[in-house]
């Protein structure tokens, strides 16, 4: 992990000259009160949040701690579950889950214009719209492969590619890059930090990788028993290195708030011992 | 920039870690691995291999082979089984002389027909009970009572309504061919996989562009195997009903060959409905491979 690390920072230096364009206004996600239940057992257990418009907001628990269930609610994709609380979401949401769900009867470029928004919408063509999301994401000439033909990292780029092409106000992304092998989870990374701060979208990212969350996120959020148990900022400039102590000290604070001991974390605050 | 991080990882690495291999042949210390002419390790292939063209006519051109031999050297009586070149001998007269021409126009015929009114029929239902609750609860049940009445024993009711002419052997034939395209249709429509529901709730599709973009070409591979069952089973009947209840087509004439003993005709009559059986599964089977291209399994 540590050399990996390193590579990382050592390529992150060079991304800090993009400025972030102004933040185009868009509504923000608010939820008062959400509760949700299956059967007797309570999932979400009013779960009160606000988050302004573009921001990044990384949502950790162990699994079975709701994580899932807040997304889908958000998403709405609940129909079936009891709830009370109110949700409300901006007009133009995507959603990018674990698998990439491309339909593997049609090809690259025709998933990712799967729904998509027609030419009246703005006038430009959608295809061509969609090619240019391939592109952002990396996919250029990927266009006419099948999905099957497609690695588990670019399958999840067209995944992002579709949820970019619909201009989202707010990306719910549920563990995007948990199937994902380590080197191509952290190219996925840089790819969604980069995505995100061009065009500000959002974001609400499910996750049980406490890394993947401080390195990403503006805000985490660590539920537990259905109630949001840490709020923490995480206020440091992108793009984040892997050795600031800083981020050490968050990374450690959200462990602890998982319950699980720091042992040998890569960061530089050296072994603990309680 | 996504690209720098695994490129200088993958660089950087072996440089580091990985020892310079050692020229010339592996020391005999310890486990050596075998060497194969192919260089690629040796594994044992599962899957069946590669299919060769045509592969598929090796069976019946063996059978034929066999027969043809089998008669030749006077192994069988022709009065039980005549030799491969009777039949064809009794064919070529019968198409030049004789009512095969008319015979095998008039049950190409009704199988045709009947096999598109049994298709859209059965595409028809299968879309209504597979897409709604409402037409489910009409229709499921109703096919799955329909199905567990063998259709052969509806014939003599269906003379009685409509006749003994040309109507009532085509609504066997389609009710013969819908079953199967019902059946699978319906199954495959209704296991569609619900991750494909949540991504088309997502992308806000509406209800129409799910079902054009998403129900109907997932549930393709299903009618296809309901197709292929659908074409076996219209010539299956119409060898049945040819040969009780008619004046002319490919099982009358069987049967009355049965009557004055040709066994030549009888022989004949099987195999052209074996070709056509045989040829339509084929053409099936093509039309899949072209629609469904998408698919990259053990068949393909």
């Amino acid at each position: 992990m540590a050399p990996i690390a390193q590579q990382l920072n050592a390529q992150q230096v060079t991304a800090q000259q993009s400025t972030p364009s102004p933040v185009p206004p868009a509504s923000a996600v608010s939820l008062t009160g959400l509760t949700r239940s299956f059967g007797a057992r309570t999932v979400l257990d009013g779960i009160d949040l606000e988050f302004p418009p573009g921001q990044f907001v990384a949502l950790l628990g162990h699994s079975g701690s709701g994580k899932s269930t807040l997304l889908r609610a958000v998403a709405g994709l609940d129909h079936d579950t009891v709830g009370t609380g109110e949700l409300a979401t901006p007009e133009r949401v995507s959603v990018v889950f674990q698998d990439s769900r491309l339909l593997p009867w049609r090809r690259v470029l025709d998933n990712v214009l799967l729904g998509a928004p027609g030419r009246e919408a703005d006038g430009r063509d959608p295809a061509e719209r969609a090619r240019a999301a391939l592109a952002e994401v990396g996919l250029a000439g990927r266009e006419n492969a099948w999905p099957g033909e497609l690695s588990g990292g670019e399958q999840q780029r067209a995944a992002l590619a579709r949820a970019l092409v619909r201009e989202p106000e707010l990306l719910l992304a549920d563990e995007p890059f948990g199937a994902l092998d380590a080197l191509t989870r952290i190219r996925m990374h840089t790819l969604l930090r980069e995505l995100w701060q061009r065009h500000h979208p959002s974001v609400l990212l499910v996750t049980h990788d406490v890394d993947e969350a401080v390195a990403l996120a503006d805000r985490v959020l660590v539920l537990d028993h259905g109630r949001l148990a840490v709020d923490l900022g995480v206020d440091l400039p992108h793009p984040r290195v892997y050795r600031d102590p800083q981020l050490g000290e968050h990374r450690e604070r959200l462990l602890a708030a998982l319950g699980v001991r720091p042992d040998g974390g890569p960061a530089g605050a050296g072994p603990q011992e309680d | 920039m996504a690209d720098h991080v695994s490129s200088t990882a993958v660089v950087t690495a072996p440089e580091r870690t990985v020892t310079r291999p050692a020229p010339g042949p592996v020391p005999e210390s310890g486990p050596v691995r075998r060497a194969t002419a192919t260089g690629r390790p040796r594994t044992r292939r599962l899957s069946p291999g590669k299919r060769r063209p045509y592969a598929r006519l090796l069976g019946p051109l063996l059978l034929l082979a066999v027969w043809a031999v089998a008669s030749a050297a006077g192994l069988l009586d022709p009065r039980v089984l005549p030799a491969p070149w009777t039949v064809l001998h009794t064919g070529a007269h019968l198409w030049t002389t004789g009512t095969l021409r008319t015979d095998l126009g008039t049950s190409l015929w009704r199988a045709a027909q009947g096999f598109a009114i049994g298709l859209v029929a059965g595409v028809a239902l299968a879309l209504l009970a597979g897409l709604s609750r409402i037409g489910e609860a009409l229709i499921d049940g109703t096919v799955q009572v329909n199905r567990a009445v063998p259709t052969l024993g509806l014939i003599p009711l269906f003379i009685l309504w409509l006749g003994i002419g040309e109507t009532f052997k085509i609504v066997i034939i389609a009710i013969v061919v819908y079953i199967p395209v019902y059946l699978n249709l319906h199954a495959a429509l209704a296991g569609i996989d619900a991750r494909y529901v949540e991504l088309a709730e997502t992308l806000r599709l509406s209800r129409w562009q799910f079902v054009r973009q998403v129900v109907i070409p997932g549930a393709l591979p299903g009618f296809f195997v309901g197709l292929r069952l659908a074409v076996t089973g219209s010539w299956l009947s119409l060898v049945v009903l040819e040969q009780i209840n008619a004046t002319d087509g490919l099982g009358y004439m069987m049967f009355q060959a049965q009557n004055y003993g040709q066994t030549d005709v009888i022989v004949l009559g099987l195999l052209i409905y074996g070709v056509f059986g045989f040829a339509s599964d084929s053409a099936v089977r093509l039309l899949e491979r072209r629609v469904l291209t998408w698919r990259r399994s053990l068949s393909s």
